[in-house]
Formats: structure tokens, C-alpha cells, sequence
């Protein structure tokens, strides 16, 4: 449960940062937060020759308002992000989910940037970043490019960048809503998701105008459910609309089953959690 | 490749050399510093027992390494009391028998103290989430919320 040997640089630059894993040669590993990396370091399950440790780096950490959007450093802490009114009043649904990102400890040291590299399908802000369709901004050897959520995770616990690529920049879109829901079942709190879903809605003069639904714990990635969201808007609002929107969730999703949990309760609980996500969406009127 | 470490840990400053980059700053603190008060249990981030404040923040040693204390402000548990001068918390673990084994107290109380300066703990079940990082095999955790809740109601006495 200790390290194999590594070599340890702690550039001030995020050029300098991309030049070190340049000439790691495909055997550096970057280091953010520390949250899922030391622990598979502990393990001996990565042996990297040289850790490129980002927290000397000056200006990766911040919360920025661009009015229809907001930026969040890749070095932003979980805490700062549960704690800010900003992303409380304009991104709530993350608000509501930061919370249950892993405990405090963790919430102290992890950041988005290594949430979102680390590619957990259970973990809330990977999740995030599919509801909201942010924009992940990375700098790499030939300068910096844009990726979306769906081409950025590509299978649990890989993303689609380049070994001497590190993402610097997350940017959420404001989403336009009048109610939203953020449902989450772990075996204990904190821990990874067994089923989690998140849904926004947008109330119109007649019925929903637009919704947003997406789902994490049920595929090898965190997925947005276009499909429950195009169904949901056709839908007629009445008694029955969280029971039919609910089916249609389930209808979408095809869990594995694991040692915490089978594929039918993990499908069972999705659909549960779908229900009462929606009644809350529902029962906010603006 | 090793480096020095300069850190100040329960207010003392100590210059380390020769630290090699893969040691766990949980490690660091029991084999370099002799501060055996940080409980080494799972070594992966899970039980809690290595929690300590780095800069007035609770994380888990196992998860940092030493070098990455260089000039920060490190609390453990030895910091926070003296077995003749308990500081509240400490005081209120032992008025409702918050422990038994004692292995997982450590974590306990650093992860207490950070909860008591961030949350309000208006509820047990606040109390109860703030402490799911924290293993404990012994107690059931009824007394060490009872515990905190404790210190959490003194904390607000003092402040009205």
C-alpha cells in the first residue's frame, strides 16, 4: 500500500506542466486533487515514472460569471464549488449535487479538472458536465481545444485526451428553467452512486417548453437521455406524467449489474428516482 | 530524486530532508516527525483515520504526499489537546464515550473540528453526513455524534 518510485515536479506554468508529460514520453500522470490517483498509486495500479503536480500553478482556481455561462477553473476545489452562491443561484442543479461528491475531506482536496479526467460513470460532476453539455477547454503540446461532454468520456475511467493534454477550464452553460431535480441512491453518503438523475424542466404557456435529463451509475458513462427529454416535452401534464416519464427513463438505460448492485434493481431504482426527480421538477411553477 | 520538506505542524516548524516524492504525507508525520497520533488505517482514502487540517482543512494524509506540504500549516490530532487540557471536543468524545478502540478517534476529531467550523449541524442527520468518510467498527457512532452534537450546541452557546 506505498508508491512504486516516482519523480515529482511542480511547474508554475501550464506550459511548463504540458512540457513535462511531453517529455515523460506517455508515462507521467498528472496530479490535481490526488483523490483517485493516490489511491491507485497506493495500489501499485498506476506506476507512473513522474508526477506533474498542478497545485503550483497560479490561476487554475476560480468561479467566473460570463452571464449565459460559467467558468470554472479545473483546479477548483469540490468544497468551493458546494459553497458558492453563485453556482447556487445560477447552476443549482450542481449546488444541489455537490453534496454528495464523495466526504469532506475529499471535497477539501478533489478538484473538477480531475473529476472529469478521472472519467467515473458514478461520480457527480462527470454527470454534470453531460447535464449542462459543458464546454471542457484543454491545453495540450499544440495549444488549447474544446471538447464536449459526449466525446470527452469514453468509457469508465477514460476520456478521450491525448497523454500530454490537461484540461484547464470547465464552461457550464445557465440553463433556462423553472424547476429541477437532483436524485442520487449510494450505498452510504458520500459514496459512489448506485443510480443518479438529474432533470430540469422549462414550463411553457402550454405544457414544457424544454427539458434537460441525465443519468449516472446505470452505463459505462454518465449519458443525457435526449429521448426522455423529447418525450417528456411532448407529454400532457397530469397525475400520471411523473409514471410515464419514469418508464420512459428506464426504457433508455441498460445497467450492468455489479457486486453493489444487479442490473434490475439499479434499473428499478433509476426508475424511482426518475419519478420523484420529476415531481420536484414539476412542483416548482415559474 | 529526494527533496527537503518545510512545514509547520501543531505550530512547530520542521526542516525535513531527504524526502523521497513517493511518501505519504500520513507516513511523513508518524516515521519522519514521530506524531504516531495520525492513525494509518486503509491507505486509499476510505476509512478516515489519517484525516488532519492543512491549512485549516480536513483531508486524508494517506491521500497527499509529503512533498506536497512544503509550507503549508499542518494540524493533527496532537495539536489539538493535551491529555490534562482536552479542547471542547476532545472533552465532549470523552463525556459520551465517543470511542472505544480509539483507532478511528483521530480522524474523528480532525474531521469534527473541520465540521464545526463549516457546517451549522442543526441535525444529527447533518452530523451523520459530515461523518460518512469516517469508519468506526466499534461504537455504532451513536456517541460520537452525541459527541459532537455536544460541542456543536456549546460552540453556539458561546456564540450568542
Amino acid at each position: 500500500m506505498k508508491p512504486a518510485k516516482f519523480d515529482y515536479v511542480s511547474p508554475s506554468t501550464v506550459e511548463a506542466a504540458v512540457e513535462a508529460l511531453v517529455a515523460s514520453n506517455g508515462e507521467g500522470k498528472v496530479l490535481a486533487g490526488g483523490q483517485s490517483l493516490l489511491p491507485l498509486l497506493n495500489f501499485r495500479m498506476a506506476r507512473p515514472t513522474i508526477l506533474v503536480d498542478l497545485n503550483g500553478i497560479e490561476g487554475l482556481s476560480y468561479i467566473e460569471d460570463r452571464g449565459d455561462r460559467i467558468a470554472i477553473g479545473a483546479l477548483t476545489r469540490h468544497r468551493e464549488l458546494e459553497h458558492s452562491p453563485l453556482i447556487a443561484s445560477k447552476l443549482p442543479v450542481m449546488s444541489a449535487a455537490m453534496r454528495h461528491v464523495a466526504h469532506l475531506a475529499i471535497r477539501n482536496r478533489g478538484t473538477i479538472g480531475g473529476s472529469l479526467s478521472h472519467a467515473d460513470p458514478a461520480a457527480e460532476l462527470p454527470m454534470l458536465a453531460t447535464f449542462y453539455d459543458a464546454k471542457i477547454l484543454v491545453q495540450g503540446p499544440s495549444g488549447r481545444r474544446t471538447i464536449g461532454p459526449e466525446e470527452f468520456f469514453v468509457d469508465a475511467l477514460t476520456n478521450c485526451l491525448e497523454p500530454e493534454e490537461i484540461v484547464v477550464e470547465v464552461e457550464f452553460p445557465v440553463l433556462k428553467q423553472s424547476g429541477w431535480a437532483f436524485e442520487e441512491v449510494a450505498h452510504r453518503f458520500g459514496d459512489f452512486a448506485l443510480a443518479s438523475i438529474a432533470v430540469s424542466v422549462l414550463h411553457g404557456p402550454s405544457g414544457l417548453e424544454a427539458a434537460h435529463v441525465a443519468v449516472m451509475g446505470v452505463a459505462d458513462t454518465p449519458r443525457r437521455l435526449k429521448e426522455a427529454e423529447q418525450a417528456l416535452v411532448a407529454m400532457e401534464l397530469d397525475d400520471r406524467t411523473p409514471d410515464r416519464f419514469s418508464e420512459v427513463v428506464v426504457s433508455q438505460v441498460s445497467p450492468n449489474g455489479d457486486l453493489h448492485a444487479s442490473a434490475d434493481y439499479r434499473r428499478h431504482l433509476l426508475g424511482q428516482l426518475a419519478k420523484r426527480a420529476l415531481q420536484t421538477a414539476l412542483a416548482t411553477k415559474g | 530524486m529526494t527533496t527537503n520538506v518545510s512545514v509547520t505542524v501543531n505550530g512547530e516548524r520542521y526542516d525535513v530532508p531527504d524526502v523521497e516524492p513517493r511518501m505519504l504525507l500520513s507516513d511523513f508525520l508518524r516515521d519522519r516527525l514521530g506524531l504516531t497520533g495520525t492513525h494509518v488505517g486503509c491507505e486509499h482514502g476510505v476509512c478516515g483515520a489519517c484525516t488532519i487540517l492543512v491549512n485549516g482543512d480536513s483531508v486524508r494524509s494517506c491521500l497527499m504526499l509529503a512533498v506536497q506540504s512544503n509550507g503549508k500549516e499542518i494540524v493533527t490530532v496532537e495539536g489539538l489537546g493535551s491529555p490534562e487540557h482536552l479542547n471542547e471536543l476532545q472533552a465532549q468524545f470523552r463525556e459520551h464515550h465517543g470511542l472505544q478502540c480509539g483507532f478511528c478517534t483521530p480522524g474523528m476529531l480532525m474531521t469534527g473540528e473541520d465540521l464545526l467550523r463549516k457546517y451549522p449541524l442543526a441535525t444529527d442527520e447533518d452530523i451523520r453526513e459530515g461523518l460518512s468518510g469516517n469508519l468506526c467498527r466499534c461504537t455504532g457512532y451513536q456517541n460520537i455524534v452525541a459527541a459532537i452534537r455536544s460541542a456543536a450546541a456549546k460552540r453556539s452557546e458561546k456564540a450568542s
